[in-house]
């Protein structure tokens, strides 16, 4: 046993994790509020790191600036992308809008490809000081900040949904759009605003991943991890779906540690996510806290 | 994913016999049998590009098929089409190699093969609704091109594997020229297969679950039993256009087939028209030909202006695939019929010409 290098990876796999929750977190919203399954998340994310990425590098804005001029345009896009593409959508039937979110995915990815090139780009060092002692552990402060700000995240979510009048709205329109447009809730503005703030919230994650490791169209992985643990968590549960992302981070890294130490069969630690999907799917599809789908006819 | 809207007035039918007929007018048929007359002489007319070309046209035009009876017919979504593909490819070149199983018989044997793969994938899925056999088969995506990158007693590894050329009673068939005929036979047989499956009990089975999956429950239609069978039988076209494609380029490797191809397939068949088998046949041929003219178009367009402030050739990868994923959405959003829906209208304003409604 190599005790260190277990803690060392276990931490990784919490930080790792509450990332992927944050990004579940923002894909069940869509998938709560518009029964859209949204393959383009990941993009969303890099769109996010790379336009705080250009605004800090190019423009050589200071990080408290950038930082929130990118929320408010990742704010923006997130709207214009409801109301163009997803809005004359609303009444088709699911698929076709499942499928129109793959295309999205495929012209975004190749457009900052194409925009900002294949190579992995380093991003400003934000922080002064490059590791902080916790608890005799040498932690690197851009994962303490990580952690940080996905909590945060999610505590302002979990306020936002529980106490603020909008959220109650998007909570009535994803349990019943009918009654929900019948009470006086615009179901057209709920779902933008769903678009907007999952995109806002994945930016988030998207600066924090780039602070860490750098932008690159790599980044966009995530987008596709989130399925796993969205389904573990439970496709429409928003508490599911961050403990599912920290159930997920927390796997890879021990899979990483069981391959390295015991098997080494090499990149275990990418696939194992996806074995777990299809073993949740063969258990327990609705997931942890997903409501099981009764219909009544 | 409407069915044939554009009947012109008059045109009726009086018996079921008349009404599922694959060619409603004698001139139809003719049509047809004339075409693949008519393709069996291409070999000898073709430039070698083109005979390249259209063989492509010809293998994907088969995995298409197979996921538009999954999505236009049964309505799931896999997106783990180009896995499959790739696992029918393996397959045919593995068994032919290591149990010296002729190609003519390891073809299709691999796509049963690969069906059965495909439902240990897709039958944990099949039992709940569209979206989660989406992301089962993303999952399958993954899975299976982790293991042919694992596998080297399989696949080889991340060396290619090699695989023999078709033979048949002990001739071996060489060059483009000859296999565009194994081709255009598979292409044949999967199509008028299919066409037939859709005019049976149980196409008819599938047609009513994409349309409303619990009413066809109620009466008495087994959602488990045809979901499973749609998926199989779109793994199994996937498999038997993989071993062609083996068999055709004699080496297979894994290079660019991601998730990037299976969203390529899928775009084929949005773009042909879900539902519509010959739209298949249309939005492969599309797909095919899409980055070919896009080279064609930027290449001449090389030294120009425009080519200089967008840098068009050195970005030529990422616009095809902005193209096809714009593509995708347009035809989603204003002709979700597809191709062949355009096709149909066509014929039909030329059949009441001049006098056009």
């Amino acid at each position: 046993m190599n005790t260190s290098f277990l803690i060392q990876l276990l931490v990784n796999g919490l930080v790792v994790g509450t990332l992927y929750g944050v990004v579940a977190m923002s894909f069940v919203l869509i998938y709560k509020a518009t029964q859209v399954v949204n393959f383009a998340q990941g993009e969303l994310l890099l769109i996010g790191a790379w336009v705080c990425w250009l605004l800090l590098t190019k423009y050589q804005v200071p990080f408290w600036v950038g930082m929130p001029l990118t929320l408010v345009f990742m704010f923006a896009f997130g709207i214009a992308v409801q109301v163009v593409i997803l809005r004359p959508m609303i009444g088709e039937p699911i698929i076709s809008v499942i499928m129109v979110t793959i295309g999205l995915s495929t012209v975004f990815q190749a457009a900052l490809k194409w925009m900002f090139g294949v190579n992995p780009q380093p991003f400003p060092p934000v922080f002064a000081s490059k590791a902080v002692d916790l608890f005799g552990l040498q932690i690197q402060t851009v994962y303490v900040m990580s952690l940080a700000v996905s909590v945060a995240m999610m505590l302002g979510m979990a306020w936002f949904f529980k106490a603020s009048k909008y959220g109650l709205a998007m909570r009535a329109t994803a349990f019943n759009q009918q009654v929900a447009q019948s009470l006086g809730i615009s179901v057209k503005n709920v779902f933008a605003m769903a678009w907007a703030i999952s995109a806002t919230v994945s930016a988030v994650a998207g600066v924090v991943v780039a602070v860490v490791n750098g932008v690159s169209s790599g980044l966009s992985a995530y987008g596709i991890k989130v399925f796993p643990a969205a389904i573990l968590g439970g496709l429409d549960s928003v508490g599911g779906a961050v403990l599912g992302g920290i159930i997920i981070g927390l796997l890879e890294n021990i899979a990483q540690y069981v391959d390295s130490q015991y098997l080494h069969w090499g990149n275990l630690y990418e696939i194992a996510p996806f074995y777990v999907l299809i073993l949740i799917l063969m258990i327990k599809p609705y997931g942890l806290f997903g409501t099981k789908d009764i219909e009544r006819i | 994913m409407v069915a044939r809207s554009t009947i012109p007035a008059g045109d009726f039918r009086t018996s079921y016999a008349a009404d599922t007929t694959i060619f409603p007018t004698k001139t139809s048929r003719n049509f047809a049998i004339a075409g693949v007359i008519l393709l069996c002489f291409a070999p000898l007319v073709f430039s070698e590009y083109w005979l390249s070309v259209s063989i492509q046209i010809g293998i994907f035009a088969i995995a298409a098929l197979g996921l538009n009876i999954l999505v236009g017919f049964t309505g799931q979504i896999s997106i783990g089409q180009a896995g499959f593909f790739l696992l029918g490819a393996f397959t045919s070149a593995y068994i032919n190699n290591t149990y010296a199983i002729p190609v003519f018989f390891a073809i299709p044997l691999a796509g049963v093969i690969t069906a059965l793969v495909g439902l240990v994938f897709g039958l944990p899925a099949a039992r709940l609704k569209g979206l989660y056999l989406v992301i089962a088969t993303l999952a399958a995506q993954y899975i299976l091109l982790d293991f042919f990158s694992r596998a080297e007693w399989f696949s080889g590894g991340s060396v290619p594997a090699s695989a023999n050329p078709f033979s048949i009673f002990g001739y071996t068939l060489r060059g483009d020229r000859q296999y565009f005929y194994v081709v255009l036979a598979y292409v044949l047989v999967c199509y008028l297969l299919v066409t037939n499956l859709m005019r049976t009990r149980d196409g008819r089975a599938l047609i009513a679950i994409r349309d409303h999956y619990l009413s066809a429950e109620i009466m008495g239609i087994n959602l488990t039993k045809y979901r499973t069978l749609s998926f199989g039988l779109a793994a199994f076209f996937a498999g038997i256009a993989g071993a062609l494609y083996a068999h055709y380029q004699l080496v297979i490797s894994q290079e660019g087939f991601g998730i990037e191809r299976s969203i390529l397939f899928l775009a084929m068949i949005i773009i042909g028209g879900t539902g519509s088998i010959m739209g298949t046949l249309m939005g492969t041929a599309f797909v095919v030909l899409l980055p070919e003219s896009m080279e064609w178009l930027s290449h001449n367009l090389k030294g120009s202006s425009i080519d200089k402030a967008l840098a068009l050739n050195n970005n030529i990868t990422f616009l095809r695939e902005i193209a096809i994923g714009l593509i995708i959405i347009a035809f989603l959003m204003f002709e979700p019929d597809g191709l062949a829906h355009r096709w149909r209208q066509i014929k039909t304003y030329w059949k009441l010409y001049p006098f056009s409604h």
